[in-house]
């Protein structure tokens, strides 16, 4: 890995106390988010709370499951994130589908598509483990080590690939956007 | 040469009482929702983090609206008094006309800037701000006419000295009370945080910023609040040395943000007829008691 200088450390330590997340609620991982955010477990106070758009977010939980075409708008919001930006992948159904491995439809491996920096075993896990893996994340973005949205940047024709050979056209035209 | 270190200290002050205050704010709400809370710098380093950052421009408009918001908003916020005249870096200058001029520019540049970037939302967002300008002011420009007309002066610094012997709350307690609701629709809080609700419209004008625009815009934030306190603090509540000033202006604040941490929001309708109703007839009772010379 390449040194960083002064002023990236220092960023980078700006960034690991200071998240904002978009999080994808597809999946049953979005129940466990509520009380990660309330009053019980309060992820507030490692700086980390919600963000309406993905222009101002760093991190995107993707929350369960993706298929076909869930995925393709995962991709749209995580190319419309401003860099450096971070991804979490929740649940066994990021990891390897989960449950759902062998429907027709479904993603089966998320770090195919787009780069995901910390996952999060368990079906679905809970806010301990939710937090435990925010804290991971911060230690890894202060020392530097996530990286995701380099690797992004690198292959990309890679990732671009993948998504094609999945999706067939990752953008889609309609009408109604053009 | 005075003046001019007078209105850096302005800035300089504005920014980190502010934006610490804001993170004290984020603290008490999480009290009061029986939460830990983040710590009271998190805001200095949410506003680091975010100018360090690599954002996306949406055209030479928006970036232009970004500089004129936040230009307008520091100009504005160097040349408010901070509670007596020792602290008013332009005493020529501080009338209060020339701040709620220059004040617009700041929101126009913002509603400009954030049109400018094309998102639905945020065209929302700013019609929404602007509407609930539109609420706010007119009873609070009715109060502070009364105000003017009771004093017999627009220059602050001098409200500030003709409140030696008693604060303009006092003289007119309900005009003080309109003030302070109209003060928590300028600060943008939770019953009237309509042109930003998150749940709603994406957060409103901010949809489309990103990274360091973000940055920006939040410092411009802190210095508009920053002149709408001291305002109230110096037309309402009689300033003082830079101590008392500091002391009223956490109060005020930290009453605000009691206040925000238990309401729901309002929606756009609710607020004009809220606004155009009770404080707006207030506002004229409290003119006409000005006008017959009924003050305490």
């Amino acid at each position: 890995m390449k040194e960083r200088t002064i002023w990236e450390q220092i960023a980078d330590s700006f960034r690991s106390r200071s998240i904002w997340m978009l999080h994808y609620c597809t999946g049953c991982g979005a129940m466990e988010l509520p009380p990660t955010m309330t009053a019980r477990f309060d992820m507030e106070r490692f700086g980390i709370t919600p963000m309406a758009t993905p222009r101002q977010a760093d991190i995107m939980l993707i929350t369960g499951y993706l298929n076909t075409k869930t995925l393709r708008r995962v991709i749209y919001t995580y190319e419309q994130m401003a860099d450096p930006k971070y991804v979490v992948g929740f649940g066994s159904c990021t990891i390897n589908g989960g449950i759902y491995f062998d429907s027709y439809s479904t993603i089966n491996r998320l770090d195919y598509y787009i780069p995901v920096d910390v996952y999060i075993a368990g079906c679905m896990p809970r806010p301990e483990a939710i937090l435990e893996a925010f804290n991971y994340l911060m230690e890894k973005i202060r020392k530097g080590e996530a990286d995701g949205w380099k690797r992004y940047k690198e292959n990309y024709d890679w990732y671009k690939q993948n998504q094609i050979r999945s999706l067939g056209e990752v953008y889609v035209h309609d009408e109604f956007h053009e | 040469m005075v003046a001019a270190y007078k209105a850096l200290f302005n800035l300089v002050l504005g920014f980190f009482l502010v934006l610490s205050l804001e993170g004290v704010g984020r603290k008490i709400t999480a009290r009061v929702q029986r939460r830990i809370g983040p710590p009271w710098y998190q805001n200095f380093i949410d506003v680091f983090k975010a100018l360090s950052k690599h954002p996306f421009s949406n055209g030479w408009v928006f970036d232009f609206g970004v500089l004129m918001a936040l230009g307008g908003a520091m100009a504005t916020a160097m040349i408010v008094p901070m509670g007596s005249t020792t602290w008013t870096p332009f005493p020529n200058s501080d009338n209060f006309f020339v701040i709620m001029y220059l004040f617009a520019v700041g929101a126009l540049g913002m509603a400009m800037g954030m049109v400018g970037s094309g998102n639905p939302w945020a065209s929302i967002g700013v019609s929404r701000a602007l509407t609930q300008m539109l609420g706010y002011e007119l009873p609070y420009l009715i109060v502070i006419s009364s105000t003017i007309f009771y004093y017999k002066t627009a220059s602050i610094h001098k409200l500030v000295e003709l409140q030696k012997n008693g604060w303009n709350l006092l003289v007119m307690p309900l005009g003080g009370i309109i003030a302070f609701i109209s003060l928590m629709g300028m600060l943008g809080k939770k019953p009237f945080d309509i042109s930003t609700a998150p749940a709603e419209i994406a957060s409103g004008p901010m949809t489309e910023l990103s990274g360091k625009y973000l940055g920006l815009l939040h410092i411009m934030h802190v210095f508009a609040m920053f002149v709408e306190v001291s305002l109230f603090v110096d037309v309402f509540l009689g300033g003082g040395n830079l101590g008392w000033y500091l002391v009223k202006f956490i109060v005020v604040w930290v009453l605000a943000v009691l206040i925000s941490s238990v309401l729901p929001r309002f929606r756009i309708e609710q607020m004009l007829k809220f606004y155009w109703g009770v404080p707006l007839g207030l506002a004229f009772l409290n003119a006409l008691f000005v006008l017959l010379g009924w003050t305490l």
